[in-house]
Order: structure tokens, then C-alpha cells, then sequence
């Protein structure tokens, strides 16, 4: 029941933080979608991927938003014609959760009841070091990225003041 | 077998990517489309870690979650980046609108 619980107020965030027209408050319950994956993560035996998602997820993510929207400015909340019309979109998503469910749903057995022994530490430093390396890629990618960003911003800002 | 953790995590996972699809369907906001994609990506980080569990190899599934997160989040760092320098520039951040900018 508990499970049930927090799978139901996790759909319910996530689907108001893409439907709401406030910037903030969408990162807000996209915030609290972030918090009730990671619970769910900890129910299904993550414990280390869970506080990871917490921290970063839930809040990281959330300062960042909250300071690019800060920064950016909030456009006033005008009902826009979407792209896609919102029929099509939603037809579109409802039969891609169909495809998924009528795949993913009736094979949903545990493969096999062996427990895999090692550690999380042992299976990430020794195991999968090339996602460590991966992901030291990707942090120094990233800041060069928004460096730059930031760089080019300054100076467009200086040739216009001058 | 319905209020069982697997078949719960396996509905919240298609729950999440499918409002994660449709939020990136109907958005025109710059930052709305990162906020769409986090929903997505959540459902992959939850469909992993039920993956690996149900194949018994939880601990391999965390660490894959974990680079996801890891280059998710640096993925949102640099839009929300350009999102602002989008906004600085052409004062909107309307895709609709920017698609169709002449400089």
C-alpha cells in the first residue's frame, strides 16, 4: 500500500510539474518527483543510487533551476498554441505507454533469485571503471561547456555597453 | 502480483516516460523541455534499477544509473546555461518564436 502510495504522488508530480505554467513552481514538483523516485530506489534495494538522486535530483537540479529561472526571468504565464496540438501529443504518448506496457508488463519475473554478492564500491571502481572515466569526461565537458556559455554571454554584454 | 514492488515500479516507470514524452510534445518553453526531459530521464533511472533487480544484479544496475545521473545532470547544467543566454539574446523563450528569428 505504501509502495501504491508513493508511485501514485510521484506520477502526480511529475505530471504537474510538465503541466503547470509557473516555471518555479514546475521545478518545485519536479523536485518532489525527484524525491519520491529516489524513495522508491531505496524500496527496491538502491540505497546508494537513491541518496545520490536526492542529492543531485532533488536538490542540485533545483537550485539550478530555480537560479536559471531567476536569472532568465519568468514570461508570463500566456495559454500558447502547442506545437504539437494536445490530442495528437497525448494519443501519441498514451500508445507509447501502451506499446511499453503490453511488452514490459506480462514478462515482469525475476530472472534469476541469485543475489549478486559483490559490493556497490567494488562493482563501480574495479568493475565498470570506463563509466568512471565516462563520467570524469563528462563533468570536465559540462564546465568547459558553461564556461564557455558564460564567457561569450560577458562579452556580448561588454560590446553592448560599449 | 498488482501491489507487488516490481509491478508498481514497472507502472511508475511507463508513467513517468510517458509524461515525460508528452510534456516534451506540448511544451514551447526552453526550460519546460528540460523540465520534460528530467520526467524521462527519471523513468530510465527507475527502469534500470528494476532491471537490475529482477536480473539479480542490483549493484550493476546502480552504477549504471549513476553515470545517467551523472551526464543527465550535466545535460541540464549546460541548457539551463544556454537557456539563459538564449533569453539574454532574443528575449524569449519561446520555441515557436525562435524557430522563426531572423538576425
Amino acid at each position: 500500500m505504501f509502495d501504491l502510495l508513493i508511485v501514485a504522488a510521484m506520477l502526480w508530480c511529475a505530471f504537474q510539474a510538465v503541466r503547470g505554467t509557473r516555471l518555479l513552481i514546475a521545478a518545485l514538483w519536479l523536485a518532489g518527483a525527484s524525491a519520491l523516485a529516489a524513495i522508491l530506489m531505496f524500496r527496491l534495494g538502491a540505497p546508494e543510487v537513491a541518496v545520490i538522486e536526492l542529492s543531485v535530483g532533488a536538490g542540485l537540479v533545483t537550485v539550478l533551476f530555480v537560479f536559471a529561472i531567476n536569472i532568465a526571468g519568468e514570461e508570463p504565464p500566456v495559454k500558447l498554441r502547442t506545437l504539437v496540438p494536445a490530442p495528437v501529443a497525448v494519443i501519441v504518448a498514451l500508445c507509447a505507454v501502451g506499446l511499453g506496457a503490453a511488452m514490459a508488463l506480462p514478462n515482469l519475473r525475476a530472472a534469476s533469485d541469485v543475489i549478486q554478492p559483490d559490493r556497490f564500491a567494488k562493482v563501480l571502481w574495479e568493475d565498470r571503471s570506463l563509466d568512471v572515466l565516462l563520467q570524469v569526461v563528462l563533468l570536465i565537458g559540462g564546465v568547459l561547456a558553461v564556461l564557455g556559455l558564460l564567457v561569450e554571454g560577458r562579452a556580448q554584454a561588454r560590446k553592448e555597453h560599449q | 502480483m498488482w501491489l507487488s514492488l516490481p509491478f508498481l515500479s514497472a507502472v511508475g516507470v511507463l508513467g513517468l516516460l510517458g509524461i515525460g514524452l508528452l510534456g516534451l510534445l506540448v511544451t514551447r518553453n526552453l526550460i519546460k523541455v528540460v523540465v520534460g526531459m528530467q520526467v524521462l530521464v527519471k523513468g530510465a533511472l527507475l527502469a534500470l534499477i528494476l532491471a537490475g533487480k529482477l536480473s539479480g544484479q542490483v549493484q550493476t544496475g546502480q552504477t549504471i544509473a549513476l553515470t545517467v545521473i551523472v551526464a543527465d545532470t550535466i545535460v541540464s547544467v549546460v541548457a539551463l546555461a544556454l537557456a539563459v543566454q538564449v533569453r539574454r539574446q532574443f528575449g524569449t523563450l519561446d520555441l515557436q518564436a525562435l524557430s522563426t528569428l531572423r538576425r
